[in-house]
């Protein structure tokens, strides 16, 4: 009897190792990191030389200009290989903190870098390297003639916000309070590319998102920049994580990012200056 | 018993229950009537019931009659009708979202007609829920009518045309009286497959409170800051496919 209950134990104990093992694996499925050891080069070369893979968990507005970065990464460090893991900030800092395997984390607010940092999970202290700013993505031609967030707040308009749970919907809603206006979208989106795909397909007439999102959807919408959106301005910040296990090439991939070439391509998708 | 099989076995139900358990082990309980208090929760069960009811309604008036065509009648075409019907099971829910935003949206396929001929957009309202659960609910319905209706004996139905009653009079009167617990058992099914619909929910419907925010909705957005009231939340739908599942005893849990 002892004997059986035991055996059942130990199996309940092996099923759990299974389930966290399933849940890691799906967790960081992106991610790979074969050959993470920095070795020094005995060349003798002045500066060491860099290989393995860099794992970037990025927030999901990054995905244009990191992937664009990754690709010099390793263009300029032969030998390197910068895998991407992009999503929401949030999710993504409950991945880290999880013990998903990963060197950079680049989060769209610092409140969400923060899940990361409070739980000793960075490096050093995250560094903000660009911010963005908010815009109205309406339908090409602008046919409702939207020139102000207050525009929005007709009732006659099908208008979609971020949630206020995710750092879009959070600076839509802090612009909307500066602005002392109240606006009652026809949905709160989980992300701001759903909120964003729902003016694509004409679905909605207008929504709140990120400049770098109006800039990424080309001619598929038109932007409309307001002046409350000054006040509601999302930090970025970039970290080394404690766990990381190519900090070498980690520590040279966010040195990139914040070189001024760096700053070009990100400003190139619309992000502000820090 | 052949340690074999026993092990695999266990680690099996051990896997399915695990998640369960630790839902009931991390659930907040000291501050649980507090969470469950929120207004927002009870508005997102009740559109949680109230659509998943219409949704299931809609899968008896259109399904049943669509189970009825594919099991008595024979029509060119008809096993790829079948196969056809049994799409949306195996489609990620997702996928479904973005279909039905394409057909029935405002620019959609026929979505445009009928915003421009009747005013009528769903996407974004309690009816684009309802369509939403319909379209992945539907199927169970079907299938488990469709294979009710072939078990059954058509000589009943053909006993009845002889003595002189209508095709429709005869399915009205003797069919449906016959395969009932068939249908109960499907519209169950249906009921708790729309209960349980997010993706194509939040891709077609969107979120709003009230309007469009069911609990999978609810549940999703919650966990995004506020992990503790996704847990209560959770436990709430829990207890609702535990009530489903003690409905629905007499048909699973006795093994037939």
């Amino acid at each position: 009897m002892t004997r059986s209950v035991r055996r059942t134990r130990r199996t309940l104990q092996l099923a759990g190792a299974g389930a966290a093992a399933l849940m890691a694996l799906s967790a960081c499925s992106s991610s790979s990191s074969d050959d993470s050891s920095a070795k020094p080069d005995k060349s003798g070369s002045v500066s060491p030389k860099l290989s393995g893979t860099v794992t970037v968990f990025a927030a999901a507005s990054l995905k244009e200009s990191f992937t664009t970065l990754g690709k010099r990464f390793e263009q300029q460090h032969p030998g390197t290989k910068v895998t991407f893991n992009f999503g929401g900030s949030d999710s993504l800092a409950a991945g880290i903190t999880g013990g998903a395997p990963a060197d950079v984390f680049a989060a769209a607010s610092p409140k969400t870098m923060a899940l990361v940092t409070d739980k000793k999970d960075a490096a050093g202290t995250p560094a903000t390297f660009v911010r963005n700013q908010l815009e109205i993505a309406t339908l090409p031609g602008n046919p409702d003639k939207v020139a102000s967030l207050k525009d929005l707040t007709k009732s006659s308009l099908k208008v979609v916000l971020c949630d206020r749970t995710v750092p879009c919907g959070a600076a839509a809603q802090k612009a909307l309070d500066a602005g002392d206006l109240k606006l009652t979208p026809v949905s709160y989106e989980q992300d701001v590319k759903s909120a964003l795909t729902k003016v694509e397909l004409k679905e909605a007439d207008a929504a709140v998102v990120y400049r770098t999102d109006v800039k990424a959807a080309g001619d598929k919408v038109e932007g409309v920049e307001f002046p409350e959106s000054a006040k509601a301005v999302n930090d970025y910040p970039i970290a080394l994580l404690k766990n990381a296990r190519n900090a070498e090439a980690a520590k040279a991939f966010i040195t990139l990012v914040r070189s001024a070439e760096g700053r070009r391509v990100l400003s190139e998708a619309g992000f502000l200056k820090p | 018993m052949p340690l074999p099989l026993l092990v695999p076995g266990l680690v099996a139900l051990a896997f399915l229950l695990l998640p369960l358990v630790a839902l009931l082990v991390r659930a907040p309980w000291r501050s649980l009537p507090e969470q469950l208090a929120g207004a927002e929760v009870w508005q997102a069960l009740r559109l949680s019931l109230v659509s998943a009811t219409a949704a299931t309604a809609l899968c008896l008036v259109l399904g049943v009659p669509l189970a009825w065509l594919l099991a008595r009648t024979d029509f060119p075409g008809r096993r790829l009708v079948r196969a056809l019907v049994t799409l949306p099971l195996v489609l990620p829910p997702v996928v479904g979202g973005v279909a039905l935003l394409l057909a029935l949206g405002r620019n959609g396929v026929v979505g445009a007609w009928l915003d421009s001929w009747f005013g009528i957009t769903l996407p974004f309202t309690t009816a684009g829920v309802v369509v939403a659960e319909a379209f992945v609910a539907m199927p169970f319905l079907v299938i488990s009518v469709e294979g009710t209706l072939r078990a059954a004996d058509p000589r009943f139905e053909e006993a009845a045309t002889t003595l002189g009653a209508s095709r429709f009079t005869a399915f009205r009167r003797v069919t449906l009286p016959l395969i009932a617990p068939g249908i109960a058992a499907g519209a169950v099914l249906a009921w708790a497959r729309a209960l349980g619909e997010f993706g194509a929910t939040i891709t077609f419907a969107g979120n709003f409170p009230g309007r469009t925010q069911t609990m999978p909705l609810a549940v999703y957005l919650a966990l995004q800051n506020d992990p503790e009231a996704a847990i209560a939340l959770s436990l709430v739908l829990l207890a609702v496919s535990i009530a489903v599942l003690a409905g629905l005893r007499d048909r699973w849990l006795t093994g037939s």
